[in-house]
């Protein structure tokens, strides 16, 4: 029914109720806010205190920024005990995500001492542009395949990935991606000419980074996936894990590079050579990296 | 009270709220000031763009129809009942709000995924929608559903209870209530809503990349699109994200006609 005159005068005299009802919201709110504000204080409290440290020793280098791609978490942090001991006193501050999310922001002028890359793309595009110099390789990762439990009693090799049903890869232009595709084309020389098509008509997901690929597999949304070594390490009971054949295998290759504006030069060049050196390469292979040098294709 | 006074007092005001505005809206118009025409050029005819706008469209269109045909309802029943516990159960509908997409991506997948909680029970599991273009629908809705309820909550919350009452006297059943009564007093209230919902839709990222990954013309949302497009070249990111913040803000501007049109009739009634 439609509201006439009247029904729509009693909608006008009858705010008086709705007033008291208006108050009481209003002082619940007015308790919130002041809750908030005492909180927010305390916040600031705690927070004031590090500036003032950091200025007392702003002329030594005391403070070092690592910009490192997202695989490399495990092992860097690792790593980072190892280098405090070494350098008492040095606060280390990592940055991990994507490496191209990374290079976007060196390029925008973010404020790092060094870069980890899990590409060589990536670290001589921005060696081209300057804005950084002489970059090194630390460390390789091989790309595995990792598949669901459900579909582990059908697939025992690269060669049966056209039997399942969902296959999911990186996008062409992430790593993981391109060397996917890489290793489907080189496949073909084994296991048919038609093998990449095969396996392309069961791709239903080309993910931005390769931890969205292996969670998916884990997660048992999709039958398998192509991932690297260090993000199948320890995860062995969550997903089965088959070695690419090396013959047909590209190995990913991660430089590493001191930042040409980097405020921390000393120290960056200090974490290069932990990396290079007996430590650093013990936690790189422990996390399931190759030694920088050795056989395999470059991608 | 001088009239001096009176205006700088106005002017402080305007400046305050200047900020914030200058704020949210320099980041738009560099979007816009910092590309070239060539580069926008070659950015929209970047392969990805047209599939993913077509599919931007076409779900958020559709998660915009379930949400209307199943949010205004329960709006109503949330609106008009009271007690603790339908106060518990209102926040709890709005929780999506704060929780991050992508773990509403992953709560989804669990809840509905392949190893889901009622999958293989209340359905099989060739029904799963993960990986199609619903899980983007499903994705959406999930995402955006709760700007629409509190919309249209606290519209027909302010419905005056004595109408209702009025109504009923002269012999309405509920579901002509419903129709007659309360959706059009409302209409303001929950085209708001609905256009804040879309909007919420539109922008959707998280949840979809999770739940329903991310495939040319299948699933691969504009923003989506966007993300991939990060991965090859920043000005064709660039590109599809102003054409993303021209066509949002082209139907926002829609819904604020109509808003304006359906107050006025209100208005015009009495």
């Amino acid at each position: 029914m439609q509201p006439n005159h009247e029904t729509l005068a009693v909608l006008k005299f009858g705010r008086s109720g709705l007033d008291r009802f208006g108050a009481s919201r209003l002082w619940l709110a007015h308790r919130a806010c002041v809750f908030f504000g005492l909180l927010t204080l305390v916040a600031c409290k705690q927070s004031k205190v590090a500036p003032e440290s950091r200025a007392q020793t702003a002329t030594s280098e005391d403070k070092l920024v690592v910009f490192a791609a997202a695989s490399l978490r495990a092992p860097f942090t690792a790593l980072a005990e190892n280098f405090k001991q070494s350098h008492a006193g040095v606060t280390l501050t990592f940055s991990f995500a994507g490496t191209q999310e990374l290079r976007t922001q060196l390029e925008q002028g973010a404020d790092a001492d060094v870069f980890a890359s899990a590409d060589q793309r990536h670290m001589s595009e921005l060696e081209k542009s300057g804005y950084v110099s002489g970059p090194v390789l630390f460390a390789r990762n091989e790309p595995v395949l990792v598949v669901a439990k459900e579909s582990a009693a059908i697939v025992h090799g690269l060669s049966d990935l056209p039997a399942v049903k969902r296959v999911i890869v990186g996008e062409p232009e992430v790593p993981i991606g391109r060397y996917t595709l890489q290793i489907l084309d080189r496949a073909s020389t084994l296991y048919g000419a038609d093998f990449r098509a095969r396996v392309e008509v069961k791709i239903v997901s080309r993910e931005l980074n390769v931890r969205q690929v292996f969670s998916k597999v884990s997660l048992g949304e999709a039958d398998a996936g192509f991932v690297y070594r260090t993000d199948a390490q320890g995860a062995e009971n969550q997903v089965k894990v088959l070695t690419i054949p090396p013959a047909i295998n590209v190995i990913a290759e991660y430089p590493i590079a001191v930042v040409a504006k980097a405020k921390h030069p000393m120290l960056a060049r200090g974490w290069v050579t932990l990396l290079l050196g007996k430590d650093g390469q013990e936690a790189l292979n422990h996390a399931g990296f190759l030694a920088p040098s050795g056989s395999g294709d470059r991608p | 009270m001088n009239l001096d006074r009176l205006r700088s007092e106005r002017w402080l005001l305007r400046a305050i709220g200047g900020i914030l505005a200058a704020f949210l809206l320099l980041p738009l118009v560099a979007l816009f000031a910092m590309t070239t025409w060539s580069a926008f050029d070659v950015g929209i005819h970047f392969a990805l763009v047209l599939p993913a706008l077509r599919l931007s469209l076409k779900t958020t269109m559709l998660s915009l129809t379930i949400v209307l045909v199943l949010g205004t309802p329960l709006s109503w029943v949330l609106g008009r009942a009271s007690g603790r516990l339908v106060k518990a159960f209102e926040t709890a509908v709005q929780l999506p709000i704060v929780i991050p997409p992508a773990v509403a991506g992953v709560a989804l997948l669990l809840a509905f995924g392949r190893r889901g909680m009622l999958t293989g029970h209340l359905y099989p599991s060739s029904w799963v929608a993960a990986f199609s273009s619903a899980a983007v629908v499903m994705a959406e809705v999930f995402v955006s559903a709760p700007f629409y309820i509190q919309a249209a909550t606290s519209a027909f919350r302010r419905i005056d209870p004595r109408l209702i009452v009025v109504a009923r006297s002269f012999g309405a059943t509920p579901l002509r209530i419903f129709f007659s009564v309360a959706i059009p007093l409302s209409a303001p209230g929950l085209l708001a809503g609905a256009a804040m919902s879309w909007a919420r839709a539109l922008g959707e990222f998280g949840a979809t990349l999770m739940f329903a990954g991310n495939l040319e013309g299948k699933t691969q949302t504009l923003p989506l699109a966007i993300y991939t497009a990060l991965e090859v070249d920043v000005r064709a990111a660039q590109a599809i994200s102003i054409v993303l913040v021209v066509v949002a803000f082209a139907l926002l501007l829609c819904v604020r006609a109509l808003l304006a049109q359906a107050s006025r009739n209100l208005e015009v009634r009495p």
